[in-house]
């Protein structure tokens, strides 16, 4: 009897394990800074946004000072849209595997988005610290912060699984993928808050998943505000929505992955 | 107890999928905008066109047949890396495919880690690796490098990981493409040795090889695939002389190509003969190691060929590729050539080759690797051991596997003369 994708994804659930493994030790052993990279890259960005936007164009940030408020979305958005675009590769990248042996397909994006939830842990440390440079205190809700990783990785995931599967069907995607992560930081409150958008909009905004949950992991750590359930609740509700067409268009185009990447 | 069998295995490729790169998610919409009806007429290639076999549980199976024939596709197709068109399988027990030694290595992880990796891969439980890791190593005998970085393996250590890996898979049925073509004599033979101890084993295997003698040796029934059919399906002995007799028969001068029905390639140009000729342009009757000689390629050009690459491959009986020499590297460059007939020659100043049997295939392309024609294994050489280095010992095979026309000299350094 054929099990169904589920069994055997879970059958294969040791495999995850190995490709997330293989993932991170390849990433640090070939990269020169290796573990620094996690950081750099949203203190990096940070420190500009800050230059430009918090001290030339005086930005509002909700009362934080901006450069926490700046790298506490860097660190979110950092994940996810490494995430993104290298799991959406992932196929391409793994095209050898596809065609020598079989496995259960899902495992290589998985583990594509899997593999980089590390790098966002220490982000988090760092962002801790910062705030303690700054005067700040983590508040008690901070705790809820690994409640909100699953919200994001199912975001990523849904969304790479829809790019990966694109990606082994039509060529020109990679090249689109950098852009569209660009339009999508933009699109989401980083490196501005969601109180300078017009009230009128701001129904928009939760169209974009990822803005509610960058904001829902701001308000948890430093508790200045409420959270608000209602923006995380639609943003996991969208989240799971992409996921589950994610699976479904990759399920559905899986079987022809070997004869057209 | 039935472990594998196919019903009507059909498997087509529209030709313009088979090219890598060539979609454009642009072009996708901008045909859907368009409409459908009006899309490309895409060709069809029917690389399965009706398998059907059974195959019982501990039978050992080989499958031949040419390039092309579909071997390849339909262990892909058991072996679940694509789908069929139609038709349907079922298979009996734990399935593992190596259809290559050695998928899922990464340069940078160590040998051990990477056994972890490609044994998982292939299907295997982390406690089952763990339980056969020292089996593996040394198997492979790579023990002492076994915590080294694999970018730092010669290619050959990394097959026989590869292969050490897979020889302790331990599934219910086996496939396995031709993998043993490369590696040396002696970790060829002890995978050959293997293999023969998963046949006691009570395990099902399906091999596919271009390697008759190994064939013949494995397998008590062979399965001819030609033009994704089953052709014939017997007692490896019989299917085995069979498919041979469809190559050229061991002429001694050479062949008459013209007549052979099934070639790969566009066809503005074709091979219609081959000849052995030695240095005065005699039909030579024998051919001996360390020999002078010439293989005059007779061919016939339909239309004007702007640049004609001809080839010929030296194979050993063991699928071995020995050489290639096609005059593309070699000079001199045929522009324009008319269309008609034409022969070309190649000679060889000496055959560096061991007495034994030899296959030789011949090609004609175009740049960009257009094909024209392509004949693989069509010629047979038989090579004869001759007196060359006139001790009357001849030449043995067993000295290796080219010959080397070597001679020793002394005197050099010999004392004395200050």
């Amino acid at each position: 009897m054929r099990r169904n994708g589920l069994q055997e994804f879970w059958a294969y659930r040791e495999l995850l394990f190995f490709m997330v493994w293989r993932d991170l030790k390849v990433r640090y052993k070939q990269t020169l800074l290796g573990v620094a990279w996690a950081v750099i890259q949203p203190l990096v960005s940070t420190l500009i946004f800050f230059l430009f936007f918090g001290k030339m164009a005086k930005m509002p940030s909700d009362g934080v000072p901006y450069p926490v408020f700046a790298y506490l979305g860097m660190a979110v958005w950092t994940y996810f849209s490494g995430a993104v675009s290298y799991a959406s590769n992932s196929l391409v990248n793994n095209s050898q595997l596809l065609t020598k042996v079989w496995f259960p397909r899902l495992i290589i994006p998985t583990a594509g988005v899997l593999s980089l939830l590390p790098d966002f842990l220490i982000a988090s440390v760092v962002g801790v610290a910062l705030m303690f440079i700054y005067g700040l205190t983590p508040a008690w809700t901070f705790l809820l912060w690994p409640l909100l990783v699953p919200v994001m990785v199912v975001l990523a995931l849904g969304a790479s699984l829809i790019l990966a599967t694109l990606n082994v069907r039509y060529r020109d995607v990679k090249y689109a993928i950098p852009f569209l992560l660009q339009m999508w930081m933009f699109l989401t409150p980083i490196i501005y808050p969601v109180s300078i958008v017009p009230e009128k909009w701001r129904a928009l905004l939760l169209l974009n998943p990822m803005g509610g949950v960058v904001d829902a992991f701001r308000a948890t750590a430093l508790g200045n505000r409420p959270l608000e359930w209602g923006t995380l609740a639609a943003a996991l509700g969208l989240g799971l929505l992409v996921l589950l067409i994610g699976l479904r268009y990759f399920t559905r185009a899986e079987r022809e992955f070997a004869d057209v990447i | 107890m039935i472990a594998v069998s196919a019903h009507d295995i059909r498997k087509q490729y529209r030709l313009g999928e088979l090219k890598q790169g060539d979609t454009m998610l642009r072009e996708a919409i901008v045909g859907m905008l368009r409409g459908r009806g009006r899309g490309r007429q895409l060709e069809i290639l029917h690389a399965l066109a009706g398998v059907d076999f059974e195959i019982h549980q501990g039978e050992v199976v080989g499958l031949i047949g040419r390039n092309g024939a579909g071997k390849s596709t339909l262990l892909k197709v058991l072996s679940r890396i694509t789908y069929p068109t139609s038709g349907h399988f079922t298979t009996n027990g734990r399935l593992s495919a190596m259809l290559e030694v050695g998928t899922g290595f990464h340069e940078e992880l160590t040998g051990r880690e990477n056994i972890f990796m490609n044994g998982s891969i292939m299907g295997m439980k982390k406690a089952e690796i763990a339980a056969k890791i020292d089996q593996i190593v040394d198997f492979a005998g790579v023990q002492r490098f076994i915590d080294t970085p694999i970018k730092r393996y010669s290619s050959g250590m990394r097959l026989r990981l590869g292969f050490a890996v897979a020889a302790h898979l331990d599934p219910d049925i086996l496939l396995v493409d031709e993998v043993l073509a490369v590696g040396d004599a002696e970790f060829q033979k002890k995978c050959l040795d293997s293999m023969d101890e998963l046949r006691g084993g009570g395990r099902t295997v399906i091999f596919v090889s271009h390697n008759m003698a190994a064939v013949e040796n494995l397998c008590r029934r062979v399965i001819w695939i030609d033009k994704g059919r089953v052709h014939m399906d017997g007692p490896a002995e019989e299917v085995v002389r069979a498919y041979m007799g469809t190559f050229a028969s061991a002429q001694a001068g050479g062949a008459d190509l013209a007549a052979i029905g099934s070639r790969a390639g566009s066809g503005q140009a074709r091979l219609t003969g081959a000849e052995f000729l030695d240095r005065q342009g005699q039909t030579l009757n024998f051919i001996r190691s360390g020999d002078a000689l010439t293989v005059r390629v007779r061919t016939v050009l339909h239309e004007t060929i702007p640049d004609l690459h001809v080839g010929v491959e030296i194979r050993n009986e063991m699928g071995l590729l020995l050489s290639i020499s096609n005059n593309w590297m070699t000079g001199p460059s045929l522009v324009r050539v008319p269309a008609g007939d034409h022969a070309f020659d190649l000679d060889i100043e000496a055959l560096h080759l061991m007495p034994g049997r030899y296959y030789l295939t011949l090609w004609l392309k175009g740049p960009d690797s257009r094909n024209y024609d392509l004949l693989e294994n069509c010629l047979v050489m038989d090579v004869e051991t001759s007196d060359w280095y006139g001790t009357g010992r001849g030449i043995d095979p067993h000295f290796g596997l080219i010959f080397m026309p070597a001679r020793w000299r002394t005197g050099a350094l010999s004392g004395g003369d200050a």
